[in-house]
């Protein structure tokens, strides 16, 4: 018995293995970023300055149906004048074959730190938004998007 | 194609300090670089990388943009009106060429 159960998982180890096999031939060949690149992106920006949650407002549809274009409307509370403004917003997706979407550069003149675009997103991820301050402070927001039909044509 | 077109929405005339809304759309395939033709072969990447507003000739807002914007690319933004003057919308392709539109601002 103890050798026809070991013989058993011997079988079943093989089994693993083929379907394991299988499964990274049959995978994807495109490369998708993960959470680990996003915050690779973001340390070659800031490196390991200390971000704070708020002031950030991303609008975000929580289901996109289509992946192609995915609206996102980014607005950051601040007063825009020439000592205390939004210098910078980066949205990144962890989902996406790369991890960038859009940089923005603010100045005073804008009177509102708030920009709206359409973005493609290939699966179900995670939005990061990351806004600097012309003080150097950072604040981040985070959205998870559900992507019905994904928008990288591959 | 088609060269890009750009389309832009200003309002004509602004009171001091109103706070405006720009509307910026242009007509691009935004080529990710990700996609695969019929043959297998991957299509060269081709977008338009880099979108300025300046007024006055002075830059008030950019945006970079990455593959992952979307096919004929929306941008909205905001500008605080103080003085009379044009905008200049710049579009920066990866092929080096540039769509530049004009609008003009009236404060009163």
């Amino acid at each position: 018995m103890t050798s026809m159960s070991g013989q058993m998982t011997r079988r079943e180890t093989l089994a693993l293995a083929a379907i394991a096999g299988l499964a990274s031939f049959l995978a994807p060949k495109m490369v998708f970023a993960d959470e680990a690149m996003v915050a690779a992106e973001i340390k070659k920006l800031y490196g390991d300055k200390k971000m704070d949650s708020g002031k950030i407002k991303l609008d975000v549809p929580e289901i996109a149906e289509n992946g192609l274009v995915v609206p996102i409307n980014v607005e950051v509370e601040s007063p825009m004048t020439d000592a205390d403004h939004v210098k910078a917003v980066h949205v990144f997706a962890d989902g996406n074959p790369m991890p960038g979407v859009v940089s923005y550069k603010f100045t005073p003149a804008c009177g509102k730190a708030a920009a709206s675009t359409r973005m493609r997103l290939a699966q179900t991820q995670n939005v990061i938004c990351i806004a600097e301050m012309s003080n150097g402070s950072l604040y981040t927001a985070k959205a998870n998007i559900k992507v019905t039909i994904g928008g990288c044509g591959g | 194609m088609a060269s890009p077109t750009p389309r832009v929405r200003v309002p004509a005339n602004a009171k001091p300090g109103e706070l405006i809304e720009i509307k910026t759309l242009i007509s691009h395939e935004m080529e990710s670089g990700q996609r695969k033709d019929a043959s297998g072969k991957i299509v060269p990447r081709k977008i338009i990388n880099t979108f300025t507003a300046a007024f006055n000739g002075k830059t008030v807002f950019e945006a970079d943009w990455n593959p992952a914007i979307s096919a004929n690319p929306y941008q909205s933004f905001f500008y605080k009106a103080n003085e009379s003057g044009a905008f200049t919308f710049t579009w920066k392709d990866d092929d080096g060429s540039n769509y530049t539109a004009k609008n003009k601002l009236t404060v009163a």
